[in-house]
């Protein structure tokens, strides 16, 4: 099978950006990243349909000419897909600025609390991470306080 | 009528209702009618198909009358219409418990017209997985099933549930995204999505492009399936929501991973050079899924951790890849789903009675609620593998299968095994000893003890069985952070509205006993669980039969494309 190589270097552009954005804290960016990502992944799928030919309708041309149908639709069920997602994830990074003023993806609290007690567990060995702890609790617990508030 | 006609019923049934559902929002009790109706006739249908699936072999639609193989397939064979019936019986208890607690046991700030809908979108995606012949259609129903979760796992939109959302959100889009990759990654290569016909055409693949696709396969469901080091979102993301909630989710959507890898494996990659990989992945896993179990100070969080570690017995009985493997992995499976969905219906009782699941400020529930303390101990000791119940058969089969393999990984993984066991007995024992076993006066003299805040203790000191250091104070090898402290120094405060179960119990103001709507069903699940233990022995040779199914592969094949065997 010969592939397109431009679509497969415009996926391989499209997906590298949105990891890279994947990676950041704010929502709205992983939101960015991650549409990126999608289109980038719907054109692999063409990549995956072969080489283009006529429309993929009975009659219109003989049936060897025609393009592979199947990925197209494959594709269709993607895109409507990803629609929803974008919705969903605006809407929950819209709530979280309403919570939070921010929409950054927050760290596991608990996890936080269970690693501070790691740290302070050995004051006397590790008395720079004890204190480096002690100055992420008073974040962490702001956070928690704002949370408890708003419950 | 041909029972064949029943296979897409479990899919189209809770589509309709949810349909049904939405239209009814503003009657609450035709939407209640209308989703107990569904659910139990899916039990039903899920019920006849498992029967005749172990009869006349695996029972297969084509989706609209599309001839084989240009369709869609929907397959029932033994492995699909097990884990259906499980499935199905889960839910129909879940959906019952949580109408016994007021929707989502905070119907103020939940939209209560959206539960049911959404609820039965989860049971078709879940119905659908179980049930798809080809890879999109897995895919699809992976969309459905996480949609539904979505929703749910955010519902009411609390601070908690929105940062707990966001992140069960995004780990999951990315694993979809990496999903739909090694779609067009298989599509290009062999030309086609349906499983029967990918089982004969990636044997000619070269090694190296096989491999890359099983690569890409099994990272996307290990996601899913929260297999380390792919696990991190788990423990995270679920013990914020609802609690009927998060006891579904526990119960199914990491096993529909789990089904995921088997049937991926057994059909397309039946030679797979990364079975070593998998006994890996299964014995970290289980280890330090376990270990994160011990660390944890809240019941919830307890439970996720354990979640986690037990996926890895299942990885296990895959990993072997033997008939004996492949049976004790699905038995494994059916045991886990009813017994972590009870224990987590039972931490929704116990948040209920105590208002937290914090262990700080429990004690004395075993006194204050015999039929709480059992409800929970069963489940407990059934997930722990303390015999004769299912548990226990079901590691007994996992690691007679690892010895039977014999090699010094197999032994290596079936040490893992009981080591994990064990140690899920141990952090079980502590929550028990904590929250059960102490009386009220002592968790209240414990939390009265507590040093302020302020208090700069330089050694250690030790109080009313306590150990205090300068942030945390250990009990019983549980160790509670500032937070937890600073919560129970509220609750003792005299002028807090806030009441320990010791000054409840001396007011004389407990909340009435637990209602009954929440308590049948979760004994309803346990009694289930316990019936898997008493029909353990032709529960194990339908799975024996299951397995050699899977593993010979004609059956599922031949009946999905049509040729007589």
């Amino acid at each position: 099978m010969s592939a397109n190589l431009t679509l497969i270097l415009t996926a391989s552009f499209l997906i590298g950006c949105g990891v890279y954005l994947i990676l950041e804290r704010s929502l709205s960016r992983v939101l960015v990243g991650l549409l990126m990502m999608g289109n980038g992944v719907n054109l692999l799928f063409m990549v995956s349909a072969g080489p283009a030919g006529k429309p993929p309708i009975i009659g219109s041309a003989p049936t060897d000419d025609m393009t592979d149908p199947l990925p197209q639709a494959l594709v269709l069920t993607a895109v409507v897909i990803a629609l929803g997602t974008t919705a969903f994830l605006l809407a929950m990074a819209h709530r979280s600025w309403q919570l939070n003023g921010n929409d950054d993806v927050q760290d596991d609290v608990e996890d936080a609390a269970i690693r501070r007690l790691a740290a302070t567990d050995d004051v006397s060995d590790s008395h720079e991470l004890a204190h480096e702890a002690t100055a992420e609790d008073l974040a962490t617990d702001e956070v928690y306080e704002e949370e408890g508030a708003e419950q | 009528m041909n029972l064949t006609d029943l296979v897409p019923l479990p899919v189209v049934l809770p589509l309709l209702g949810a349909g049904a559902t939405l239209m009814l929002s503003r009657r609450p009790r035709a939407q209640r009618l209308v989703t107990i109706a569904i659910l139990t006739s899916v039990v039903a249908i899920a019920a006849i198909l498992m029967v005749e699936a172990d009869r006349h072999g695996p029972q297969v639609v084509w989706v609209g009358g599309w001839a084989s193989p240009l369709g869609i397939a929907l397959v029932a064979d033994r492995l699909s219409a097990l884990m259906l019936l499980v499935s199905a019986v889960v839910t129909l208890l879940v959906l019952l418990y949580s109408l016994g607690q007021g929707m989502t046991g905070d119907s103020h700030e939940a939209p209560l017209s959206i539960y049911h809908p959404t609820f039965l979108v989860l049971v078709a995606g879940v119905s659908n997985a179980f049930l798809a012949g080809d890879l999109f259609n897995l895919f699809v129903s992976f969309e459905m099933l996480l949609f539904a979760s979505y929703v749910l796992l955010t519902l009411g939109g609390t601070g908690a549930r929105i940062r707990a959302g966001t992140i069960y959100v995004v780990v999951n889009i990315l694993s979809s995204s990496l999903f739909l990759i090694s779609l067009a990654a298989v599509y290009s290569a062999t030309g086609s999505l349906n499983f029967a016909q990918l089982s004969e055409r990636m044997g000619d693949l070269p090694d190296g492009t096989a491999l890359m696709l099983q690569l890409l396969l099994l990272t996307t469901f290990a996601i899913k399936a929260a297999v380390f080091p792919l696990s991190f979102w788990l423990p995270d993301s679920y013990p914020t929501a609802p609690a009927p909630v998060t006891a579904v989710f526990a119960g199914l959507l990491t096993k529909v991973g789990v089904y995921a890898i088997m049937r991926v494996q057994v059909l397309l990659f039946p030679d797979s050079p990364l079975g070593n990989l998998l006994l890996w992945a299964a014995l970290l896993t289980m280890v330090v899924g376990i270990l994160g179990a011990i660390a944890q100070s809240d019941i919830k969080r307890m439970l996720s951790f354990t979640l986690v570690s037990h996926i890895g017995y299942m990885i296990l009985g895959i990993g072997l890849a033997t008939s004996t493997g492949y049976s004790g992995a699905i038995f494994y499976v059916a045991h886990h789903i009813t017994i972590q969905t009870a224990l987590f219906l039972v931490v929704g009782l116990i948040e209920r009675r105590t208002g937290s699941t914090g262990l700080i400020r429990m004690g004395g529930l075993a006194k204050l609620s015999p039929l709480l303390a059992v409800l929970f101990f069963v489940p407990a000791m059934n997930l722990a593998g303390i015999p004769p119940m299912s548990g226990f058969i079901g590691k007994v089969g996992l690691l007679q299968a690892g010895i039977d393999d014999g090699s010094p990984l197999a032994w290596l993984l079936v040490a893992g095994a009981v080591v994990t066991s064990l140690l899920t007995l141990y952090a079980i024992a502590k929550t028990w000893s904590l929250a059960f076993w102490r009386t009220p006066e002592q968790a209240h003299e414990m939390m009265r003890a507590l040093p302020a805040l302020e208090d700069d203790l330089d050694d250690d000191h030790h109080r009313h069985g306590m150990v205090i250091h300068g942030q945390h104070v250990h009990v019983h090898g549980t160790a509670f952070g500032t937070r937890e402290l600073a919560e129970a120094r509220r609750v003792i405060d005299e002028d807090a509205p806030d009441r320990d179960l010791h000054q409840r119990l001396q007011d004389g103001s407990l909340p009435s006993r637990l209602p009954l709507s929440m308590v049948l069903p979760t004994a309803g699940l346990i009694a289930f669980s316990l019936l898997l233990t008493l029909v353990a022995g032709p529960l194990y040779g339908y799975t024996d039969r299951a397995a050699s199914d899977l593993l010979e592969r004609t059956p599922y094949i031949s009946a999905v494309l049509g040729e007589e065997p």
